[in-house]
């Protein structure tokens, strides 16, 4: 009961981490890596319900299949964030070498 | 018939299964996308309708999938609600996919990034039928795990359709979009586990005898209703939605705003009036009343306020979702099942009318180039069914007889004042107002004819810009006729909703 319980409060500790990451973030990579720090927290906690019901030894096995279906989907969510990330990263990087020179240019003409 | 009959509850499968492999098949096929999209929007609403058909004789249905009962296996039940959201879906569905294809064509027909155009057709075809199977999904489904599949199922491909239109701008707001998907959908997954642990089942129904409500549960339905209300963009949690429909594609914009945030708001209803009912507080009601009041109030302003029309669109989203709050703390008066009507109706009119008037705008675009409010004079001579279209949906929008919105107000103000909490009246009056001033604002641009202005014949567009806006507009103006007939989908297995209205409707 005692290891459950310590498992869960980690998993806990880690959604609490991620979210407070997720939100004072901005970088696009670590919001990224926020989120799934968020979902193992989950996961964390899924896993160390599946010893409660039955007890002696055996597991339930219904969360099993959950942190699997979960850990599929956090999968194919983060490989569409990072693509989504870097396009955002590439266009603002475009951006601002434009603004750069730009500047130059001005202070050539100006020079 | 041999298909049609009780035992058959195995055609739940096909609004979930078609636009699926529908989709399949349009990523799979480069060509002919168009074809295999329309013809699984037509099967979809055919299926819609045969189910409807099949809950109004047989009442509400339920399939376990594969077989496997509830405790260990998934299952799917039509209800009244379910099948009207399911009404809504398939309509709006097919007419955006019309919709769809006549704007990619015009779009593509300009010489300028003509390619690039014609990628983004290529991959709207199969995110977008993949949405429309996660929606349906979502509206079918009774296991609260399999709903989080679909939620995110919605969420990826919501989140790509918003990115498609290239933009840097858009860029940016879809993945403020998936990321805030995806933290809504951590947070109803962390709600889950709280459940499970506390009552060690997922089905809606096994749920539901849970009466007792322990703290376990409160906090896993605080959890998952917050989640929810993210995906949902109620006030505090909106600022998400109006860069994110406003930079995408017109279609796919449509489709955000009439469809995607409906969907977590019926999973939120679902919870709060029929599944958790019995651990809701009053104070808790009234809480997301209050917020609803707020998103009413502040989303009207700031549609007032925008310069570009279609993020005044989206901020008008803002403000309609508020309305569906507003009736959360009425069900103390109205026994719960008024505010389901009350509910459905709100939404099924904001679905047409919103997708009407976002189609209008995205013609507007095309046809100028911009959609600046302040430059949008004399529209009406050139593009007069979108103008009217979008009338009509304004119509709507303020809750003028005989539209749906206004059957969804009038129910929201008796109910208020039957509850004598006329404050919720008040608001839904102001926010009507409101509505009215920002609609107008556009609409006597489109009417004003600047001096030395040539009533000049552009050449015209194609009928698929044009029509499946004013249809959807139409449909929404006239839902109110219609309304004793939905509700009485509504009543369906549910006979406690058929004696609200004794005298019929007003």
């Amino acid at each position: 009961m005692i290891t459950t319980l310590l498992y869960s409060l980690t998993g806990l500790i880690l959604f609490g981490m991620g979210l407070f990451t997720l939100i004072t973030h901005s970088h696009p990579l670590r919001k990224i890596l926020a989120v799934n720090v968020m979902s193992t927290g989950v996961f964390l906690i899924l896993v160390a319900t599946a010893y409660i019901p039955l007890g002696q030894g055996e597991v339930d096995p219904v969360p099993h299949a959950m942190v699997l279906t979960g850990i599929v989907v956090s999968v194919s969510v983060t490989a569409l964030a990072l693509i989504l990330a870097c396009r955002v990263q590439e266009t603002s990087n475009l951006a601002l070498l434009k603004r750069k020179e730009q500047a130059k240019t001005t202070k050539e003409v100006a020079g | 018939m041999i298909f049609f009959n009780a035992e058959t509850p195995s055609w739940m499968i096909s609004p979930i299964v078609v636009p699926l492999t529908a989709g399949l098949l349009c990523f799979l096929l480069s060509r002919r996308t168009f074809v295999i999209a329309l013809a699984a929007a037509l099967a979809n609403l055919i299926a819609v309708c045969f189910l409807t058909c099949q809950l109004l004789v047989f009442g509400p249905m339920r399939c376990h999938v594969g077989g496997w009962l509830p405790p260990l296996g998934i299952t799917l039940r039509t209800d009244g609600p379910a099948v009207l959201m399911l009404l809504m879906t398939a309509v709006t569905g097919l007419a955006i996919t019309l919709y769809a294809r006549g704007y990619f064509t015009c779009r593509i027909s300009e010489p300028r990034l003509a390619g690039r155009h014609q990628r983004q057709q290529r991959y709207f075809w199969p995110l977008w039928m993949l949405l429309l199977a996660g929606l349906n999904g979502l509206f079918l489904s009774n296991d609260i795990f399999n709903l989080y599949v679909t939620l995110e199922l919605i969420g990826i491909s919501a989140a790509s359709l918003a990115a498609l239109s290239g933009k840097p701008a858009s860029q940016l707001a879809s993945f403020r979009y998936l990321m805030v998907s995806l933290l809504g959908s951590l947070t109803y997954l962390l709600g889950i586990v709280f459940l499970y642990r506390t009552c060690g089942v997922l089905d809606l129904d096994l749920l539901r005898n849970f009466t007792a409500g322990g703290s376990g549960m409160r906090v896993g339905l605080a959890l998952m209703s917050v989640g929810l209300l993210l995906k949902t963009a109620l006030f505090p949690l909106h600022f998400w939605l109006p860069p994110a429909h406003a930079n995408a594609l017109a279609p796919v914009s449509a489709i955000l705003s009439a469809l995607v945030v409906k969907g977590s708001f019926y999973l939120l209803f679902r919870f709060w009036f029929e599944v958790f009912a019995s651990i809701i507080t009053t104070s808790a009601l009234n809480f997301m009343g209050a917020l609803g009041a707020i998103a009413v109030l502040w989303g009207a302003v700031q549609a007032m306020r925008q310069q570009r029309l279609k993020l005044m669109v989206a901020y008008s989203t803002v403000s309609q979702l508020g309305y569906l709050f507003i009736a959360f703390p009425l069900s103390k008066v109205a026994d719960g099942v008024q505010v389901w009507s009350i509910v459905i109706f709100m939404a099924l009119a904001h679905a047409c009318a919103k997708s009407a008037m976002f189609m209008a705008a995205g013609t507007v675009f095309l046809h100028l180039g911009h959609d600046r409010i302040k430059d949008l004079n004399g529209i009406r001579s050139s593009l007069p069914i979108t103008v009217f279209a979008y009338g009509i949906a304004g119509v709507s929008l303020m809750g003028l007889p005989p539209s749906g919105g206004f059957i969804g107000k009038w129910m929201l103000l008796t109910s208020s004042l039957a509850s004598l909490e006329w404050w919720w009246a008040l608001v839904v009056m102001a926010g009507s107002l409101l509505a009215s001033i920002y609609v107008f604002r556009v609409m006597s641009r489109f009417f004003v004819i600047p001096e030395g202005f040539s009533l000049k014949k552009s050449e015209p567009l194609s009928p698929l810009l044009e029509w499946p806006a004013l249809v959807l507009a139409l449909i929404s103006l006239f839902l109110g006729l219609a309304a004793p007939r939905l509700l009485h989908i509504l009543a369906t297995g549910n006979t406690a909703l058929a004696q609200v209205f004794p005298g019929g409707l007003p």
